[in-house]
C-alpha cells in the first residue's frame, strides 16, 4: 500500500484550527515515551512542564516577561518576513537598541528627567533601526543577500557589546562584573508589583500587535508587501517597487527589536550586561512562523516558546531532567507544528486506481 | 472487432468539482477520434486518466477487448498508450537522442537508437536530428522530438493533447499529413483540442464533452462548426461585431527603433522594433512562441525598462525608463500570458487580486485599504466577465485557466485604459467567453482606446484586428492591413521565409 500526497484546491479551514491540535497530541505521544524510556513518569514531566510554571503568580510574571520581547520581535519580522525580506538579525538589532538606550540612560545629563525613558525608547529604535539599515541599503543597491548580511551583523553587535560592557561602560563598582551600572529609577518601566519584574513595557507589546495586524490586513503599504513576497513577478506587473519593501522590512523590524533590547534594559535587568538577551532576536524567528506571520497567531506562538521556555528550567529544576533532553522536547513540538502545517495545504490519501466494475 | 479503447462511465471527482461524470466513449483501431470541448470541460483529466496518470473514482477501461484492472503509467506503456502533453517534457540543455533514451526501456544504446530516430523520423515525414540540442530546436521541432519518443514504443493509442497550439498553419498541414499516416497504419489517435476547423478537417468521429459529461458525438466532416460549437458551449456562438475604426490623429503608443539585447543564451534580443498603435484600433502581433514577444511585451509594460525613455512613447510622454506602476498612472494596462504569479498572486483572494492594479479606483484612501470597494470591483468582474469562483473570496489559484483570465482581462479592461496590451488574450478560455472577451476588446477601442494584442492564435487575429504585425527572430514586419492579407501569408511571415526584410537563415521553422 502506498501514499500519494495530493494538494487541496482551496487551503482547509477544517485544517487550519486542527494541525496545532494534531501537532499537540503527537508532541504529547512522542515524549511520552522518551520521558518513559528515561525513567521518567510522562504524566508527572508533562504536568511540571507545562501547567506547574503557570500555577504561580510569579510564574505568570515570567511566562508573561519572557513571551513579551518574543512577540514583540516577531511581528516586526514577520512583516518583511512577508515580503520576502528575510531578517535574521534581529538578535544584533536587540543588542544595538539596548547599547544605543542604555547610553542615553546612563550619560543623560538629568538622570531624573521624566523625558529619559522615552528618550531611551527613541534611541533603541534608532539603533536597532541604524543596525537593520546597513543590510537594507546593501541589498536595496547592491543586491546583497540579507540573510548573511543581517545574520554577521549580530556578531558585531554582541562583540560590540562585549567589548562596551568589559572596557570603557564597566561599573567601575561593579566586582568586575561585565556589566554597566544601574540604570537610574526614571529610565526603568514601573512594575505592576514590586514582587514581581513584569513591568509595563509589555503595552509596549500589546500596542505593536494591534499595529501589525493593522498594517498587514488593512494598509496599502502592507499589501504590496505581501504581493512581493507572495509573487514577486506580480509586485513587478503591478508596478511595486521591491525596494521600497526592503527598506520598509529591514527598518520596522530592527527598530522593533531594538525597542525590545531597551525594555530588556530598562526592565528585568536594569542594565547593560553581555547577556542582554537569551537569544530572543533568533526565537522570535520561530515564533513568527509558528504563528504564520499573522499577529494573533504571533501573541500564541509567543506564549507557547516562552511556556517551553520556562518549562523547561522548571524541570530541570524539580526532576532533574538534562537539558538535552528538555530541547529534545522543544525541538520536537516546534518539528509537528510546522510540520502539520503541510496538511492545511496537501492532503494525504491513497492513490485511486480505476478499478473495474465498482 | 474490439474496440481500441472503450471507456465505460467514468467518473472523477475533486473537491467542488466533478471533472469527468460518467463519461462512455470508443476508439476503434485506426480511428482518430476527436475529444472536443471548452477549457474545463474535463479533457484532459480525462486523457490523464487514460494515460493513467490519475485514477478514476468510477469507471472501467477496455482495451483491446480486455478490461485493465490496475492503471498507471507504467500499464499504459505496456499496453502501447503513448501521450503528447500540451507543454513538452524535455530536458533543453542535452540531445535530442538522450532525451529519447530517457523514456525508452531497454539497454542504454545511444548510437543504436539515433538509428530508430532517424527511421522514424523518415518514414513519418518528421524530420528530426537526433544529435541536435533540444535548446537550438524550434518549438515544432520540439513537437517532433514528443511526437517521434511515442513512435518509438509501437503505440496502439496516441493521444495529443492540444497538439497544434504552438504551430505555425503550415506546421499544423505537415502534422496532419503524419497523424493520417499513423491512423492508416492501425494506430488509433485520440485528438484532444476546442479547434473546429482542425477536428473537422482531421478527425473520423469526436465526442463533445462539457462540464464533465459527453453532451453528444458527432462525425465532424458530415456536422458543421456551428453544431458542433453548440454541443460544446450548450448555446448558440456568439458572434463578435465590428465597428469601424476611427482612429486618432496621433499614435498612443509608439516604438521607435526598440533594441534589447537576450538575457541569456536561450533568450530573444529584439531587433530595431518600431510600430504605432492608434486610439481606436486593434493592431494584432503575430508569431510563433519564442520569437521576442515575451521580451517586446515586457519592455512595453514597463516590466523590463529600456535603456533610452524615448524608444517607448505613451499618449506622446516618453516612458521607456518608467517601471510598470508609473506607466499605469499614464493610462496603460496590460494583461500578461502567465496568469498565475504575474497578472494575478496565486494564494491571495480574488477582492485581493482586483486592487492588484484596481487599485487607482478609490480603493486605497489615505494609505488605508477599502476592503468594500475591493469586493465590490471584484464582484463587479466576476458578474461582468461571468467569472465562476466560489465568490470573491476565493483564492486566485483555485481558479481554472480560463476563469481567471476572465478576471484579469476584465480587470484590466474596467481600469477603462488609453493603452491595453494583451498577450495571449483568450488563451485556455472556453469558446462561448473568448467571444465575450474579444467583443470587449472590440469594444474599449471602439471607444477610442489604443489596443495591441499578441497571440499565436492566428484566428482569433484575424477575428479581432485592424491591422496585423508579424514578429520573427526578435524582428518585426511591417503591418498590413487585415483585409489586405490572409493566413498563408501570416504563416510565412512567421516562419521568417518570405520576408524581404528579414535575414532568416535557411532551415524551417525559426524559433
Amino acid at each position: 500500500m502506498s501514499l500519494q500526497i495530493e494538494r487541496r484546491a482551496e487551503p482547509s479551514s477544517l485544517m487550519r484550527v486542527a494541525a496545532p491540535l494534531i501537532a499537540t497530541l503527537l508532541t504529547l505521544v512522542v515524549s511520552s515515551i522518551m520521558f518513559a524510556l528515561i525513567g521518567h513518569n510522562p504524566l508527572d514531566t508533562l504536568f511540571a512542564f507545562f501547567v506547574a510554571p503557570l500555577l504561580s503568580m510569579n510564574g505568570l510574571s515570567e511566562w508573561l516577561l519572557k513571551a513579551s520581547p518574543l512577540i514583540l520581535i516577531a511581528c516586526g519580522l514577520a512583516i518583511g518576513f512577508r515580503a520576502n525580506v528575510w531578517n535574521i538579525g534581529a538578535e544584533g538589532q536587540l543588542v544595538v537598541g539596548a547599547i544605543a538606550a542604555s547610553g542615553v540612560g546612563l550619560f543623560y545629563p538629568d538622570p531624573e528627567s521624566p523625558l529619559l525613558l522615552p528618550l531611551m525608547f527613541l534611541a533603541g529604535m534608532a539603533g536597532g533601526m541604524a543596525w537593520a539599515a546597513v543590510p537594507a541599503f546593501l541589498r536595496a543597491r547592491m543586491n546583497t543577500n540579507e540573510i548573511l548580511v543581517t545574520l554577521m551583523m549580530t556578531y558585531i553587535a554582541t562583540l560590540l557589546l562585549s567589548l562596551l560592557v568589559h572596557g570603557p561602560w564597566r561599573d567601575p563598582d561593579g566586582f568586575n562584573y561585565p556589566q554597566t551600572a544601574l540604570l537610574p529609577n526614571a529610565a526603568m518601566f514601573s512594575y505592576f508589583d514590586a514582587t514581581y519584574r513584569l513591568n509595563t513595557s509589555i503595552f509596549i507589546t500589546v500596542i505593536a500587535v494591534v499595529a501589525m495586524w493593522f498594517f498587514t490586513e488593512r494598509s496599502f503599504f502592507g499589501y504590496k508587501m505581501s504581493v512581493g513576497g507572495a509573487a514577486p513577478l506580480a509586485a513587478r506587473y503591478a508596478g511595486f517597487k521591491e525596494s521600497g519593501s526592503v527598506w520598509l522590512g529591514l527598518l520596522i523590524s530592527g527598530g522593533v527589536a531594538g525597542i525590545a533590547g531597551m525594555a530588556e534594559a530598562s526592565g528585568p535587568l536594569g542594565q547593560l550586561s553581555a547577556q542582554i538577551s537569551p537569544g530572543y532576536g533568533f526565537a522570535a524567528i520561530i515564533v513568527a512562523f509558528i504563528g504564520r506571520l499573522n499577529a494573533f497567531g504571533i501573541v500564541l506562538g509567543g506564549l507557547l516558546l516562552s511556556l517551553l521556555y520556562l518549562g523547561g528550567e522548571a524541570v530541570q529544576l524539580s526532576m532533574g531532567l538534562p537539558s538535552a533532553v528538555t530541547s529534545i522536547f522543544q525541538g520536537m513540538l516546534l518539528f509537528f507544528l510546522l510540520a502539520s502545517d503541510f496538511l492545511i495545504f496537501y492532503r494525504i490519501g491513497r492513490p485511486v486506481a480505476a478499478q473495474g466494475g465498482t | 472487432m474490439n474496440p481500441r479503447l472503450e471507456l465505460r462511465d467514468i467518473s472523477k471527482r475533486y473537491p467542488g468539482v466533478v471533472a469527468n461524470d460518467q463519461v462512455s466513449l470508443s476508439v476503434m483501431p485506426g480511428e482518430i477520434h476527436a475529444v472536443l470541448g471548452e477549457n474545463g470541460a474535463g479533457k484532459s483529466t480525462l486523457m490523464k486518466i487514460i494515460y493513467g496518470a490519475i485514477g478514476a473514482d468510477e469507471g472501467e477501461m477496455v482495451f483491446d477487448g480486455t478490461p485493465i484492472a490496475a492503471h498507471g503509467p507504467a500499464v499504459s506503456r505496456a499496453l502501447g498508450i503513448e501521450m503528447v502533453y500540451q507543454h513538452f517534457a524535455l530536458f533543453e540543455s542535452v540531445s535530442v537522442v538522450e532525451n529519447i533514451a530517457l523514456c525508452v526501456s531497454g539497454p542504454f544504446d545511444l548510437a543504436g537508437l539515433s538509428v530508430q530516430v532517424r527511421d522514424v523520423s523518415e518514414k513519418y515525414g518528421l524530420p528530426i536530428d537526433p544529435h541536435r540540442l533540444v535548446h537550438d530546436l524550434s518549438v515544432g521541432e520540439r513537437q517532433r522530438v514528443e511526437i517521434v519518443r511515442c513512435l518509438l514504443q509501437d503505440p496502439k493509442l496516441l493521444i495529443l493533447d492540444e497538439p497544434t497550439s504552438v504551430l505555425t498553419p503550415q506546421a499544423v498541414a505537415k502534422l496532419f499529413e503524419t497523424l493520417r499516416q499513423l491512423a492508416s497504419e492501425g494506430c488509433s489517435l485520440l485528438y484532444i483540442s476546442h479547434k473546429l476547423d482542425e477536428v473537422q478537417a482531421l478527425c473520423d468521429t469526436a465526442t463533445v464533452l462539457r462540464n464533465g459529461r459527453v453532451t453528444g458525438t458527432a462525425e465532424p466532416k458530415k456536422s458543421t462548426p456551428t453544431k458542433l460549437a453548440r454541443m460544446m458551449v450548450g448555446a448558440d456562438l456568439p458572434e463578435t461585431h465590428h465597428g469601424k475604426a476611427i482612429t486618432s490623429g496621433k499614435p498612443k503608443l509608439s516604438v521607435k527603433g526598440l533594441m534589447t539585447s537576450a538575457d541569456d543564451q536561450f533568450g530573444i534580443g529584439l531587433k530595431n522594433i518600431s510600430f504605432d498603435v492608434f486610439g481606436g484600433e486593434i493592431v494584432g502581433i503575430a508569431g510563433v512562441s519564442g520569437n521576442g514577444q515575451a521580451e517586446l511585451v515586457s519592455c512595453l509594460s514597463g516590466e523590463t525598462p529600456t535603456k533610452t525613455a524615448h524608444v517607448i512613447t505613451l499618449d506622446g510622454a516618453d516612458v521607456g525608463q518608467m517601471d510598470a506602476g508609473h506607466r499605469r498612472r499614464l493610462g496603460l494596462a496590460f494583461v500578461p500570458e502567465e496568469r498565475l504569479g504575474r497578472g494575478a498572486v496565486p494564494p491571495h483572494h480574488l477582492s485581493d487580486n482586483a486592487m492588484l492594479t484596481g487599485h487607482r479606483l478609490g480603493m486605497v484612501k489615505n494609505g488605508m485599504i477599502n476592503r468594500g470597494a475591493a469586493n465590490a470591483y471584484a464582484s463587479d468582474i466576476m458578474q461582468k466577465y461571468n467569472v465562476k469562483a466560489n465568490g470573491h473570496e476565493a483564492v486566485a489559484s483555485s481558479l481554472s485557466g480560463g476563469n481567471l483570465q476572465k478576471f484579469i482581462v476584465g480587470r484590466e479592461i474596467e481600469l477603462a485604459p488609453h493603452v491595453l496590451i494583451v498577450s495571449q488574450p483568450t488563451w485556455g478560455v472556453d469558446v462561448g467567453a473568448a467571444a465575450f472577451v474579444r467583443q470587449a476588446l472590440i469594444d474599449l477601442s471602439r471607444s477610442g482606446a489604443a489596443v495591441l494584442v499578441v497571440s499565436e492564435e492566428l484566428d482569433e487575429l484575424f477575428e479581432i484586428c485592424d491591422r496585423l504585425l508579424v514578429i520573427c527572430q526578435g524582428e518585426i514586419s511591417p503591418s498590413v492591413d487585415r483585409a489586405d492579407t490572409d493566413v498563408e501569408e501570416i504563416g510565412l511571415l512567421m516562419t521568417g521565409l518570405n520576408t524581404p526584410s528579414s535575414v532568416a537563415p535557411s532551415g524551417g521553422i525559426s524559433r
